[in-house]
């Protein structure tokens, strides 16, 4: 709950994007306005409508030893190498357990893992019904069930570190990662664990995924230019741009990265979770679903709305949902949303799905440490209907003193996740 | 034509290396392949279907629980292969 008085810092993060192979490359690439978005070759695409997408910039298989690359699917070697990342920027080194003798580590029966993804393993599951078909059911991998389910991610990451309080994946499509997250704050309030490692990852570029978005008419078609096909705020804006990798935080509890010495990004205030029960895959038009989940978040944390003065949006870049999402901000802050900067990364990285909330977190947290918003790029003319602050073209200050920000992210099936963050 | 003991061991060796990673010199006649070689029951069911392939042979799961060692492996595939 919320209301607990448990306060939970970020002590760690790490990232593997289309925009670099770590938390830090990705914030470069977001500062400079840089686009992951990219052609797609190859003769499986050559039919489809969307021929576009933004693929991880750095191939997990090269930063992963081979036996253990392929025995797990990509999207959790994603995670993997995010999780390594976040882990060790949090100050620990080995798995949980492994204390070095001055206080510094944290038990496993202490230590959680939340990592979502919305698809699972796709592309290992298609992949071996290719095997199936064309060799035959004995040479189907034993790996296959461990490498697709969609748990393996926070499985495999929770080996990895050592941890025994918990290890869960919520599934709530493009707003899974966020709700990872959330979960994650839960624990820690709860009393569950004292640091757990949080986020999405997604892995789904394969030619059935995308035919299936883009019947969906969800995806941008805009295949002459990918570079500027993921455009959230413009007018010529005609859906989103798939894009893979995963974000990890490590969350920990105040007192326990106190007690250890570690550092501290920011705190997480917490999460307002709600659900549209409009349609399947379409956003509630007027908002109203993610204005009930921010009322939420103010309602039971110590926020105010007038903190507020960075938003890392949702925005994928989709007709409807870049206009209800604006329409929601406005209808809970009012005025406050004057003063809030809003940018929409996935302008650059494409939209990440699953892995979404786990990247947009990194970046929410990294714009509270260094102070300034990201930009929000190919915005040519800006929909009349999206009536806020939009950090449009290059990246912008943030104000001194105590500031707090938002990530949204809402998936398919009517979920809203809110996530707030503040200063420390 | 048959393959040889030493030509099974030098498959099984590649066979470990892709598989786990082991340098192909450590998969010797006496190497466990679950507490030496790196290879869990997942990778074995791997292991065995490459060596199926390979050397044109046949192990059925019954027979695969018996395969402890890269020995016991070479010589179950020596007697068998076609």
């Amino acid at each position: 709950m919320n209301s607990t008085n448990g306060t939970v810092v970020v002590t760690g993060i790490g990232a593997t994007t289309p925009l670099g192979g770590d938390s830090a490359s990705t914030w470069e690439g977001l500062l400079a306005g840089r686009s992951g978005a990219k052609a797609l070759d190859g003769e499986l695409f050559a039919d489809l409508p969307v021929r576009i997408a933004a693929p991880a910039a750095v191939e997990p298989g090269d930063v992963l030893p081979r036996p253990l690359a392929r025995k797990l699917d990509r999207s959790a070697q994603f995670a993997l190498i995010a999780a390594r990342e976040a882990w060790a920027d949090a100050g620990f080194d080995g798995p949980a357990g492994a204390d070095p003798g001055d206080g510094a580590a944290v038990a496993p029966e202490r230590l959680g893992a939340v990592i979502a993804s919305g698809i699972g393993g796709v592309t290992t599951l298609l992949g071996q019904y290719d095997v199936l078909k064309e060799k035959g059911a004995r040479r189907v991998s034993p790996h296959t069930v461990p490498m697709l389910m969609p748990n393996s991610p926070s499985a495999n990451v929770g080996l990895e570190v050592g941890a025994r309080a918990g290890v869960h994946t919520p599934v709530s499509a493009c707003a899974s990662g966020a709700e990872a997250i959330g979960y994650a704050v839960e624990m820690i309030r709860t009393g569950r664990a004292d640091v757990v490692v949080a986020g999405g990852t997604e892995a789904a570029i394969h030619p059935l995924p995308v035919a299936a978005f883009a019947n969906m008419m969800a995806m941008s078609k805009n295949n002459d230019e990918p570079e500027k096909a993921s455009r959230p705020y413009d007018t010529a804006r005609d859906g989103f741009v798939l894009g893979e990798g995963a974000g990890v935080v490590v969350l920990e509890s105040a007192e326990h990265a106190a007690a250890r010495g570690a550092q501290v990004y920011c705190e997480v205030l917490g999460q307002g979770l709600s659900a549209d029960s409009h349609h399947i895959a379409q956003p509630e038009p007027a908002g109203l679903g993610i204005a009930a989940a921010l009322r939420g978040l103010l309602e039971t944390t110590d926020l105010k709305a007038g903190e507020v003065a960075h938003l890392n949006a949702h925005a994928t870049s989709t007709p409807l949902g870049d206009v209800a999402e604006v329409k929601a901000l406005r209808s809970v802050l009012g005025d406050d949303l004057d003063h809030v900067a809003i940018s929409a990364t996935k302008s650059m990285t494409g939209h990440l799905l699953g892995g979404a909330g786990g990247v947009e977190t990194v970046a929410t947290v990294l714009a509270l440490k260094n102070r300034i918003a990201p930009p929000t790029i190919n915005i040519d003319d800006l929909d009349t209907e999206v009536d806020a602050d939009v950090v449009r073209g290059e990246a912008r200050a943030l104000p001194e003193g105590t500031i707090a920000a938002l990530n949204n992210s809402f998936g398919f099936g009517g979920h809203n996740v809110v996530l707030a963050f503040r200063t420390a | 034509m048959a393959a040889t003991q030493e030509e099974i061991v030098a498959g099984l060796a590649e066979i470990v290396n892709e598989i786990a990673g082991i340098p192909a010199e450590d998969v010797q006649l006496d190497k466990s392949f679950t507490d030496d070689l790196d290879v869990d029951s997942l990778s074995m069911v791997e292991v065995v279907v490459a060596a199926e392939e390979r050397f044109d042979v046949k192990i059925p799961d019954d027979d695969v629980k018996n395969l402890k060692t890269v020995g016991d492996a070479a010589d179950y595939i020596l007697k068998h292969q076609a």
